[in-house]
């Protein structure tokens, strides 16, 4: 190609099938013959089912099976454990025994003919409960903090320090030391989960909600006792996940396990409040920093105690501190990551994990500092910018911080901006302009992919890929198209089946790392392929030629150096009309991941509007400037990036989930009292790239964009908060009360 | 609004003393259980009585059976498997269901069925015609008006609605008038971007 | 969902004997049937009044006349509405969303039921959904609660926003039963909840809500309705208020002020209409009023900031009253 295909704003493949209703969902593959199930969840925090009525409603009309604990099939539950499962703890097993571990705990599972007789017998299923008082309530007395017992096998390492920093902080000239909260919230992504189970025999199909179908088919396999390949799991698209389909849930299990008990496929997918009890959320966290700092604004020292809130049967762990290590230059760091069990179901990831909490803390610190230091926070930042990151002793594969900030306040106007808090009005309102630092790793998975060359010119790429909304399918046909040489029209790319080519979870922004470098390996194994084939074949002009003296140019085949037209992919393959088909895998070199440091960095800037009457919060516009290598397509980039602020307007502003500490239900289960960002909460968004280019993160030289998105954004909204009233509010999200008498 | 659990009071019971001094008896939900549930078991149940209408669907006559609890929006997925129509929250609170009754938008998750014999309905599946996109879906992909997608048919038949209503007539007017329809991946500049340009062509 | 049969009567007559002997309205169903699929109601019969002639909004005189099942997307674009009493079109655009407002009829509006979280859970304690299983929100989460009108027995507040305009307008209804038709203001639709919060109005077994009558007057122009939400669409009001002044001569002839978001019911406020009564309107005398707002008010645990937020609403809405030109 003449003008390269990656970095080319090119609208979604799949938007036709989007705009049309083609495209399906899980709840949307319904089957011939299939019943419908719904779940009944417990009514109590935690406890034993003592009783179920079960006889009553098997008679009601329609109903086609009751499942409980008592007639369950009992499951082998096979270990299995993929790096999105916490690794200390056993998942929850469904319906295998009498415990209530917490509120909304699936208990028992109605299969009727339809829809409405199944969710009349399920409210109608009388269960009774011995019942105790869960401890819901992480900031408890009675919570015990533990060491996650896995911290230093994984990335959220629960103790690390170098230099001392209490005495620093402790002796330092200028100093900051306050608590921040983050609530628990759910990633109430718009499509509920939803899971259609069909058996054959003792095969079983699963057309069900994803982000990691390779592991949903292992897991479910375990569960089950099966052979890995005897079960398929087909998702082509999701309808927004942010996390919450990373693990296989309870639901996935009952649904196979109905669709076996009535040897019929069963449809069940989850009420919008049922999102709220066994699928994840992101932990409520509780985090200590403690700033020290030379008047000059050289940091001195830094601790960051974090502590998240965990289920008692499993440790989930998040990366909450891991950024305060490397973001600034420091010389005496202290680190430390705790976990409370309570009875609750397990946490997760959602979008940002760890680091869009651990961020808000050491961010609003940092611009806590800066107004004791009278130093203007991005200079403060740039006084602190470190050559390399300082935790791991380790270059950084890139870092564009401070060009983001320079970039971004540019854009933003940040010169106009004064520093002192209560200083800018529009009219009645009061202005304020905060800006804060975005980070997130630059991780990469092996994977694999698959490239099939049609005798129609075509080219089929497949991995068992993801797409929940960033454009996977697209950006992979890019690259597909970028690197065969083709026009992206004659590519063909597929996700979204556990029988294509292993890939990675599509989570923590590795996707187009790491499926985009095996679909570049598979392209190029697929064109030395089709090379050898063309030489060995005597009706072709380059036959008897030696592949090295043959190179692949625009999707044809030529001598090096001669400017003849060449052989396209069609002319080698249409002589026998056998496709070339090669699979290949991909992943970081070691020494790589061993010699660098590799994150993508970034500057959000926002500013708010506040009623000083009434206390209403707007935000204004926000400008992000980004550094994250190479952009495969500019208009998905920009997507992902204004789609992270939004999320970052309702982190800051409206996202709780509020359990009930008498018996741990989330009393806001619900679309209309757990408050996302509308339309019309939606200012001006702008994202900007800085021109970064990273030679070794990966071949494709991208570092990712989903999360980095979401980071960064509540800090600089709460800081800009605390510029327009005056008022530090340390606790996520800021309501209209915190502000109210500021 | 706020609500900090870890400031409440000490916790009490959710339900009467009554109730409590029953639970303790092991049988808090029973206890809890309000007679309407606890009638609707213990008497008969009414068998299903199926209604039978007329509706015309994206320019289909259709005659239906439909059980009349059902919602407009699970006789389009279930009966009609017409499942572009989505489902995210079957509370009248996120917009996904949207779709045209009698040329109005409306969430078809609280809509009876059986009240609507003889609607006119129209559904994201009829607006491309002979192959050709509809202006506005057009606009959606071009505009990135989607990430996901899930919302998509609802923000689009919503977004006709406000076209029709004559409330598109600046971005800032779209965002009021398109505030019913949730789009969690956050497309919502792309959305306006889309309505506003398909109300220009059309 | 609970099975039920579905009458479609031909006249209010027959509508009117079959609520009478038991069965429900239904208009738009926004508030029955998401409550039906909760089985927080379960009628066996319903009666859909969609094709009785009750819809429609007319001008007799200086009146406003708007039909019970007008919807609300209707009624904020009618032009006699939009000229006469902007406060209602005000207000119901503030509320739920153009799809609900293309559904929802006047009449179900003021009959919405309460959005108190523990009203929709059927396993937790609510005396208005079952009387005497107590409360689970006077001790559990309820900063959405009300501070005045409350009882031991029941904290939700009334959700409608088009309400408290009707009730700060002094509008009146006219609804017909089997014994016939009768009108009163709006305001006297709803109960407290006392001790018998699961009788939230005053209509009579079958009655029937046929009109709304809204009288126009100096009042009408300079009339706001401010909405105060985290959220800036899609979202009851924290707290609301609706304000009507008339002035003469620089000074406030009379002021109408109601309140939403705090009350068990759309909360008319007469001891801050009487306090503006006669003073020039200036913020010194819109917050001396609205001082005397939360007389009365009991707080709950999580809902204290109602206390600091009602007054300045007030305040902030009679500004944008005085500021209509
Ligand atoms: C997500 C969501 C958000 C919302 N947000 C808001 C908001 O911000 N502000 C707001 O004000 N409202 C809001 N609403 C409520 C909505 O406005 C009401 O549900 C609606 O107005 C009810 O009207 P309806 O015609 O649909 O009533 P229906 O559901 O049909 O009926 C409601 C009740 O009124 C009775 N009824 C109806 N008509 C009559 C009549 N003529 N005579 C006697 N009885 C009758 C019925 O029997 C029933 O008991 C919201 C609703 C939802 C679902
Ligand atoms: S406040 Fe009223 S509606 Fe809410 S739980 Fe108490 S009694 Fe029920
Ligand atoms: S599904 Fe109908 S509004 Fe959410
Ligand atoms: S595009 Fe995903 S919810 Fe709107």
């Amino acid at each position: 190609m003449s003008v390269s295909l990656i970095g080319r704003p090119m609208t979604r493949v799949d938007g036709r099938a989007k705009v049309t209703g083609a495209a399906r969902y899980a709840a949307d593959f319904n089957q011939p013959g299939q019943l419908y199930a719904v779940i009944v969840s417990a009514t109590v925090g935690l406890g034993r089912v003592t009783d179920v009525a079960a006889a009553e409603v098997e008679r009601a009309p329609g109903v086609v099976a009751v499942l409980t604990h008592r007639n369950a099939q009992k499951l082998p539950y096979l270990p299995h454990k993929a790096g999105i499962d916490p690794a200390v703890g056993e998942r929850l097993h469904v319906l295998q025994d009498d415990n209530v571990r917490f509120y909304g705990q699936p208990v028992a599972l109605v299969v009727a003919d339809t829809l409405d007789h199944a969710e009349r017998a399920a409210a109608a299923l009388r269960i009774t409960y011995e019942s105790r008082q869960p401890l819901v309530d992480p900031t408890d007395q009675r919570a015990e903090k533990i060491v996650p017992e896995a911290a230093n096998r994984t990335r959220a390492l629960a103790d690390r320090s170098r230099g001392d920093a209490d005495t620093a902080v402790a002796r330092a000239a200028v100093r900051v030391d306050e608590t921040y909260d983050m609530a628990r919230e759910n990633h109430n992504p718009m499509e509920p989960h939803a899971t259609v189970a069909a058996w054959n025999g003792d095969r079983l199909t699963l057309w069900s909600k994803s982000q990691y179908l390779v592991n949903e088919q292992a897991e479910i396999a375990a569960i089950f006792g099966l052979p890995a390949e005897n079960v398929e799991v087909i998702c082509p698209f999701i309808g927004g996940a942010f996390g919450t389909s990373l693990r296989t849930w309870p639901h996935v299990t009952l649904a196979a396990l109905a669709a076996r008990h009535v040897g019929r496929p069963v449809k069940l997918v989850l009420t919008r409040k049922q999102m709220f009890f066994t699928t994840g959320h992101r932990p409520r966290t509780r985090q200590r920093v403690a700033l020290g700092a030379t008047p000059e604004g050289r940091l001195t020292g830094i601790i960051h105690e974090g502590m998240g809130e965990t289920s008692r049967y499993e440790q989930f762990m998040e990366a909450l501190t891991n950024v305060t290590d490397y973001l600034y230059s420091c010389p005496n760091v202290r680190t430390q990551y705790r976990l409370t069990q309570l009875d609750t179901g397990t946490p997760n990831h959602m979008r940002g994990p760890g680091e869009a909490s651990g961020i808000f803390a050491l961010e609003s610190a940092m611009d806590e500092l800066s107004y004791k230091l009278g130093i203007d926070p991005i200079e403060l930042r740039r006084r602190n910018e470190p050559q390399m990151d300082e935790a791991e002793n380790k270059p950084f594969s890139s870092r564009s911080l401070m060009q983001c900030y320079e970039l971004g306040s540019e854009r933003f106007g940040w010169a106009r901006r004064t520093p002192e808090p209560r200083s800018m009005r529009d009219g009645r309102l009061l202005i304020g302009m905060g800006a804060a630092t975005a980070t997130y790793p630059a991780f990469h998975a092996p994977a694999s992919a698959r490239v099939r060359l049609l005798a129609d010119g075509i080219a089929e790429v497949e991995a068992a890929a993801s797409d929940m909304g960033p454009g996977t399918y697209t950006s992979m046909t890019q690259v597909a198209a970028e690197f065969l040489g083709l026009p992206p029209e004659q590519v063909r790319f597929r996700l979204g089946r556990s029988d294509y080519p292993q890939t990675p979870s599509h989570g923590g922004s590795w996707t187009m790392a790491s499926v985009g470098s095996a679909i570049r390996a598979a392209c190029v194994e697929a064109q030395a392929q089709a090379a050898r084939r063309a030489v060995a074949d005597a009706n072709l002009p380059v036959f008897g030629a030696s592949v090295n003296d043959l190179e692949w140019s625009e999707g044809r085949l030529r001598r090096r150096g001669e400017a003849a037209t060449g052989l396209s992919y069609q002319d080698i393959v249409a002589r026998t009309g056998v496709p070339v088909e090669a699979e290949r895998s991909a992943e970081r070199a070691s020494e790589v991941a061993e010699r660098y440091s590799m994150h993508s960095f970034g500057a959000v800037f926002a500013e708010v509007a506040i009623d000083p009457d009434v206390g209403t919060i707007r935000v204004r516009r926000i400008v992000g400037a980004y550094g994250i290598g190479r952009v495969v397509n500019p208009l998905l980039a920009r997507s992902q990036c204004t789609g992270g602020m939004i999320g970052g307007i309702g982190m800051a502003l409206m996202e709780r989930t509020v359990l009930d500490p008498r018996d741990g239900r989330p009393v806001n289960a619900h679309m209309a009292d757990y408050l996302m960002p509308v339309n019309l909460d939606i200012p001006k968004l702008e994202a900007f790239f800085v021109d970064e280019v990273d030679p070794h993160v990966n071949p494709l030289g991208v570092k990712g964009l989903g999360e980095i998105a979401l980071v960064g954004t509540a800090p600089a909204i709460a800081n800009a908060v605390f510029h327009a009233t005056g008022r530090r509010v340390r606790a996520l999200p800021i309501h209209i009360e915190d502000v109210l008498t500021a | 609004m706020t609500e900090n659990p870890s400031e409440s009071h000490p916790p009490g019971p959710i339900m009467s003393r009554r109730e409590t001094l029953q639970a303790t008896a092991g049988a808090v939900a029973l206890a809890a259980l309000p007679p309407l549930s606890a009638t609707a078991t213990s008497a008969p149940a009414l068998d299903t009585n199926t209604v039978t209408l007329t509706m015309t669907v994206n320019g289909r006559a259709q005659t239906l059976s439909v059980d009349p609890r059902q919602s407009i929006l699970d006789v389009l997925r279930e009966t009609l498997n017409l499942t572009g129509t989505k489902k995210g929250c079957n509370q009248g609170a996120c917009g996904a269901c949207t779709v045209l009754v009698d040329g109005r938008r409306i969430v078809s998750c609280l809509t009876l069925a059986s009240m609507h014999d003889g609607a006119q309905i129209e559904t994201i599946e009829g607006l491309e015609k002979d192959g050709v996109l509809h202006p506005l879906q057009e606009a959606f992909v071009e505009h990135e008006g989607l990430q996901c997608g899930f919302c998509t048919p609802g923000q689009i038949m919503s977004g006709l609605g406000c076209i029709a209503e004559g409330h598109a007539g600046s971005p800032e007017e779209i965002q009021f008038w398109m505030s019913g329809n949730i789009c969690r991946c956050g497309a919502y500049p792309g959305i306006v971007a889309a309505v506003a340009d398909a109300a220009g062509r059309t | 969902m609970f099975p039920f049969v579905l009458e479609k009567p031909q006249s209010t007559e027959d509508a009117i004997a079959a609520a009478a002997s038991g069965a429900r309205y239904i208009a738009g169903g926004t508030t029955l049937v998401d409550l039906m699929r909760e089985e927080v109601e379960g009628p066996e019969r319903l009666v859909d009044i969609n094709k009785l002639p009750l819809g429609g909004i007319r001008v007799e005189g200086e009146d406003l006349v708007i039909g019970a099942l007008a919807r609300m997307a209707e009624v904020a674009a009618d032009p006699n509405v939009q000229r006469l009493q902007p406060l209602i079109a005000e207000s119901l655009i503030e509320g739920a969303s153009p799809q609900l407002r293309n559904m929802a009829s006047m009449g179900g509006n003021l009959l919405q039921r309460v959005r108190c979280p523990y009203f929709r859970m059927l396993d937790a304690g609510c005396n208005k959904r079952t009387p005497g299983s107590g409360c689970a929100a006077i001790e559990g989460l309820n900063a959405g609660h009300a501070i005045l009108g409350t009882s031991d027995h029941c904290v939700a507040t009334h959700p409608s926003d088009v309400a408290v305009a009707l009730v700060a307008l002094y509008a009146t209804m006219r609804v017909r039963g089997s014994k016939g038709e009768r009108s009163f203001p709006v305001e006297e639709l709803f109960r407290l909840p006392g001790d018998t919060p699961h009788l939230e109005h005053t209509l009579l077994p079958g009655e029937l809500i046929m009109e709304i009558r809204v009288a126009g007057g100096p009042h009408s122009h300079r009339a706001r309705y401010l909405k105060v939400r985290d959220r800036a669409s899609y979202e009851f009001a924290l707290v609301s208020a609706a304000v009507a002044l008339s002035i003469e001569g620089g000074v406030i002839r009379q002021a109408r002020l109601a309140v939403g978001g705090v009350g068990t019911r759309p909360w008319r406020l007469r001891n801050c209409e009487a306090a503006l009564a006669g003073k020039r309107p200036e913020r010194q005398a819109f917050e001396e009023a609205a001082q005397l707002a939360t007389q009365g008010a009991r707080p709950l645990h999580h809902n204290q900031f109602k206390v600091e937020l009602l007054p300045r609403t007030i305040v902030r809405a009679l500004e944008m009253a005085g500021e209509v030109a």
